[in-house]
């Protein structure tokens, strides 16, 4: 079974009926006792950033003990954000930082914010993104956005690089919203299951 | 081959509902039902459409029921984004959708009506679920005379288009979408100097609306309009390759666009 962790951001639904299109069981949970009993985790994404908090109160401990117990983790959105320190967003809720350096909003000089299809840069041997090629379109929608680290494994461009795509061992964070990119998105999410 | 630094522009495919049925007719001759909003949309998405707006047209109080219903089924097997509007009212109207699996709502008259709806829905959901739908008019008039209308064009607000754009990416809209009261219904193109007025004057996307009657409106709509995205429905009457067909012109005008989708 799949927790799809309900911590209060928006998108879960939709998160969920991707997942069982792929005709895998998830449930949607806040409760600590499923989170522990799953095999994989997700936290679907959209949102202010101070929605993480309650990923820093009760959630924290069974979502990390999850994570270090070697369960695959997709955290999507906000998701993938909260694993990096923080937020310039909300400077007072901190990320789990599990990923170096903090997510900050895009520069003045493009719209923001950044929603629609845009474009991956793929980088070799990320198991989440196996089957997706560079110039893959998926579908974004957020103002902030994680910096390139030693970790990103696709990136895209607008108004410089930032990490589309993040992966060390069991961790996995997507900026883009694959239960809304179409076949590159379902494929994203197979990939997940599938590990 | 690098990726392309500008974001893709948008087509979004529009289908208009009355109590669970498709109304205008979009014509996909594989489809033993051609009014159903569930297959239509995964037949849009599937064909190359970026994302697919319902939009409920139902008059009746006792066809409003079946909203919910049909957005949990349209939404079911479809993996682009998609809006629902007409007729969302409340915070709690806005939530129903979003349960029923749409991800972002369009509200227009109700938000005019009451703006702090737009704050109130934006807060709960996030500014990416809200889009303002304005139904703008301005004969022969410059683009910032535009005035809003409610009531399907029959009743003037006295607010400017432009000023009531600026409103709402104030009060958390995420989008603006753009109707052209003037060009809906002509096949003419879209208002490409309004568009563009509105474009300038917020730093949200903007999707125009009205006026599609060719491949070249949609360039122009994208260049000389500025616009992010652009919607229509009756354009894709013409059968499952009209977003394909549309975008490899709009490609080879030099229009960023999703492809191969």
């Amino acid at each position: 079974m799949i927790a799809i962790v309900d911590y209060g951001a928006g998108n879960i639904s939709s998160v969920k009926k991707a997942l069982e299109h792929l005709s895998v069981d998830a449930q949607v949970t806040s409760d600590p006792s499923v989170i522990s009993a799953a095999q994989k985790l997700v936290t679907p994404g959209v949102g202010h950033f101070t929605r993480c908090q309650s990923l820093n109160e009760h959630l924290r401990a069974p979502v990390l003990d999850a994570i270090k117990s070697g369960k695959p983790f997709l955290g999507i959105c906000v998701g993938m954000q909260w694993l990096f320190a923080g937020s310039t967003e909300a400077p007072k809720t901190p990320g789990a930082g599990l990923f170096p350096g903090e997510c900050s909003r895009f520069p003045a000089s493009v719209k923001s914010p950044h929603v629609g299809w845009n474009q991956l840069e793929v980088r070799p041997g990320s198991r989440l993104l196996q089957g997706v090629n560079s110039g893959a379109f998926v579908y974004y929608t957020h103002s902030y956005r994680a910096p390139v680290i030693a970790e990103t494994t696709a990136c895209t461009n607008y108004g410089g690089m930032f990490s589309a795509a993040v992966e060390r061992d069991n961790i996995f964070g997507v900026q883009f919203h694959p239960e809304k990119s179409a076949e590159a998105g379902l494929k994203i999410l197979e990939n997940f299951c599938a590990l | 081959m690098p990726c392309d630094e500008r974001l893709a522009k948008r087509i979004i495919a529009c289908l208009d509902v009355d109590a669970g049925r498709v109304v205008k007719g979009i014509q996909f001759q594989q489809l033993r039902d051609a009014g159903d909003p569930a297959e239509l949309a995964v037949a849009h998405a599937s064909a190359g459409a970026d994302e697919i707006v319902l939009l409920d047209i139902t008059a009746t109080h006792e066809g409003r029921k079946t909203l919910a219903e049909t957005v949990r089924r349209t939404a079911r097997d479809l993996f682009v984004p998609f809006t629902v509007g007409g007729g969302i009212r409340t915070l709690q109207d806005a939530a129903q959708v979003f349960d029923a699996g749409a991800d972002k709502v369009s509200i227009n008259s109700a938000a005019l009506a009451n703006p702090g709806l737009i704050g109130e829905i934006a807060g709960r959901f996030g500014s990416q679920a809200v889009i303002v739908a304005i139904d703008a008019r301005r004969g022969t008039g410059p683009a910032d005379t535009a005035e809003v209308f409610v009531s399907g064009g029959r009743t003037a607000t006295g607010k400017k288009a432009l000023q009531w754009a600026r409103e709402a990416e104030d009060r958390g809209a995420g989008e603006i979408l753009l109707t052209s009261m003037d060009r809906d219904g002509t096949g003419l193109g879209f208002d490409c100097e309004l568009t563009s007025a509105v474009a300038s004057s917020v730093s949200i996307p903007v999707i125009a609306s009205g006026g599609a009657g060719n491949a070249q409106h949609f360039v122009d709509v994208f260049s000389a309009g500025h616009a992010d995205a652009a919607l229509a429905a009756s354009i894709f009457h013409f059968g499952t390759h009209a977003v394909a067909d549309l975008k490899q012109t709009l490609l080879g005008a030099g229009i960023p666009m999703r492809w191969p989708c």
